[in-house]
Formats: C-alpha cells, sequence, structure tokens
C-alpha cells in the first residue's frame, strides 16, 4: 500500500467514526427529548 | 430549575446550573407522560439536543473541518523522512491530545461530584469520559496505520502504545462501571472513583516516552525550547488541534445534553414504575396512603 492508502484509511477511520458517533447522539437525543417535558430540556 | 435524585442522596442541576437548591423531587408524578410526544409547537422546536449556540458551532467547526484537511492534505509540505504519511499526525495529535483532555475534565467532574454530589458534575464526568473513550480508540487506530509503514509492524508493546492501551481499557471500565445496576448515588460514587485514576493514568501515557526506552518519538509541540518542526507543518498542526478542540466541544454539549435526557427519562420510568405497581396493590396515589382494599382471608395479614 502506498503513503497515500494509509493517509486516506486513516482520515477515512476517523471521519467516519466522529460522524457515526455525532449521529447517534442526535438521533437519541431527539428520541429522548420527545419523552421528557419541555420545561426540563431547556438549553443553553 | 432543580430536582433531586430519588434516592436522595445527590442533587440535579438544570442544564444551565452547576448549583444545586431545592426543588420538586423526580418521583412525583411527571407533568407529561413518558411515552406522550410533546405538545405544543414550541415544545416541538426544542426536540432534540441542538441549541442556536450549537448549530453556530457546527458550522465553525465544519468549515474548519475543510480548511484543516487542506491544509493537512494539500498545503502541507511532505516530511523529509516520512513522506506523506506525516499528513497522519495531523489528525493523531490532535485527537490523542482531546483524548488528554477529556480524561482530565472527567477526573476533575468526579472530584468535585464526590465533594459536591450534584449530579451535573456526575453527568459531565460521563459525558466527557464516553468522548475520551472514543477519541483514545481512534488514537490507538490511527497509531496503528501510521506505525505500519513508519515502524514496519502495526503494533509493538511499546511503553506509550501499551500505557494508551490501559488507558482505554480504564476508560471502558469508567463506562462499564457506570451501567452497572445500582442505585443511581451508588453508581455514580462507584464511577467517580474510578474516574479519579484517569489523571494520573493520562500523566503517565504523556510521560512515558521519558521514562521508558521507547520506539515512539518524544514531545515535539511542546518542546519549545528546540523546535524540531517546519513552520507551516506547525501552523497545519496547532490549527487541527484548534478544530478537534471545537469536534470535542462539541460533542461534549450534545453528549451531556443527552445524558441529562437520559437522566430525566430514567427517573420518570421509575416514577410511572412506581404509580403502577402502587395501583396494583391497591394504594391511592400519593405516599403513605392506605391500601383500596385490605385482605379479606382471616389470618392473612396485609402485605
Amino acid at each position: 500500500m502506498s503513503d497515500w492508502g494509509y493517509v486516506a484509511m486513516a482520515w477515512t477511520i476517523t471521519v467516519a467514526v466522529l460522524v457515526a458517533y455525532a449521529v447517534w447522539i442526535i438521533v437519541r437525543g431527539r428520541s429522548l427529548s420527545r419523552r421528557v417535558p419541555p420545561e426540563d430540556r431547556r438549553w443553553l | 430549575m432543580t430536582t433531586q435524585r430519588s434516592d436522595a442522596t445527590t442533587t440535579t442541576a438544570a442544564p444551565s446550573e452547576p448549583t444545586s437548591n431545592a426543588g420538586p423531587h423526580p418521583a412525583s408524578p411527571p407533568a407529561q407522560s413518558p411515552a406522550a410526544p410533546a405538545a405544543t409547537p414550541s415544545a416541538e422546536g426544542r426536540i432534540g439536543t441542538g441549541s442556536r449556540g450549537t448549530r453556530i458551532l457546527g458550522l465553525v467547526t465544519l468549515a474548519g473541518i475543510a480548511l484543516g484537511a487542506y491544509l493537512a492534505l494539500v498545503s502541507s509540505p511532505q516530511d523529509e523522512n516520512m513522506g506523506d504519511v506525516v499528513r497522519i499526525l495531523y489528525i493523531h495529535v490532535p485527537i490523542v491530545s482531546m483524548a488528554y483532555v477529556g480524561c482530565v475534565l472527567t477526573t476533575v467532574a468526579s472530584a468535585v461530584y464526590l465533594w459536591k454530589k450534584s449530579v451535573w458534575w456526575d453527568i459531565t464526568a460521563a459525558a466527557s469520559a464516553e468522548i475520551a473513550m472514543v477519541f483514545t480508540a481512534l488514537t490507538l487506530v490511527i497509531g496503528m496505520i501510521w506505525g505500519r509503514p513508519t515502524w514496519g509492524v502495526w503494533w509493538v508493546w511499546d511503553a506509550r502504545l501499551t500505557s494508551t492501551a490501559m488507558l482505554l481499557l480504564l476508560l471502558l471500565g469508567y463506562l462499564a462501571v457506570r451501567r452497572l445496576p445500582s442505585a443511581a448515588g451508588t453508581r455514580s460514587k462507584r464511577a467517580a472513583i474510578v474516574g479519579l485514576l484517569l489523571l494520573p493514568n493520562v500523566f503517565i501515557v504523556n510521560r512515558s516516552v521519558t521514562w521508558w526506552r521507547s520506539l515512539h518519538q518524544g514531545t515535539t509541540i511542546l518542546n519549545t525550547l528546540q523546535p524540531k518542526i517546519h513552520d507551516q507543518m506547525a501552523i497545519t498542526l496547532v490549527f487541527a488541534m484548534a478544530v478537534v478542540a471545537l469536534v470535542f466541544a462539541w460533542l461534549l454539549v450534545h453528549r451531556w445534553r443527552l445524558a441529562w435526557l437520559e437522566e430525566q427519562v430514567l427517573g420518570h420510568d421509575l416514577d410511572q414504575a412506581i404509580l403502577d405497581r402502587r395501583a396494583e396493590a391497591g394504594f391511592e396515589p400519593g405516599y403513605g396512603a392506605a391500601p383500596i382494599a385490605q385482605p379479606t382471608t382471616p389470618g392473612v395479614d396485609a402485605p
């Protein structure tokens, strides 16, 4: 594998993991916030 | 607004309030059924963990990622020894730095939680520990990818790599303790004690290249007396660290709010379970209420 192959692998894995983690937080947050009264989720 | 946990050992502050004051008890019936959807249009607008501030932060972060990727992958020169593989370090170093920050934040929040028993700090510790775990795992994976073309092996039991792997195990242990079935206060206290171990471990990881003979390179950025890095590489690396810090901040805010929602839902579910159980036992709603129907079988005591 060339140097750029390793670079692409590292950057792709990093972006994929962080995007997947962010999406999981957002989706789960939207799901749970529907079960909590609005007065208990007054964000900053 | 503030609430207290049902085990009466800890206090919960509102999302923007790290202080604890007296307030309604979560064991009281929830104002809205846990399964009910948001009722009003204004409440619907607040669905999720986002806010105006986090949306602005997200946009700034995305712009920073784009510019950082350009600097790291296009503009920055090759390293005379590593060649293009040096471009991996523009994500490896910032991510391990923020993993350290997450661990330190977890330790600080755990210590404050043990002192004040505030759920605000407990949630902060939990959120930062989970993000630190993700960043530490990424650090190891990216480091392995960098090590293969540079050292010729994916993994070696080097002091830095081994201590980082131990840090990952400690973070996984912290998150496992948080999921053990126990009272909320007991669980948080156990987790906070584990959280106190993270800071010493980070110090060991950071100093491992100095204390032991290591294949891993030593300090570069912080070695200001004898800088060994090209100017443009240094600028790219510092910029990448700032961008990853923004990513960390965005994740921390959203994960904190998610953990807050989990606490609220857990409290509401517990309230509902208690109400259901009392209804099954024939009790009127409310504490200390007499049973509706007494046992009629002679010689059998009430439960």
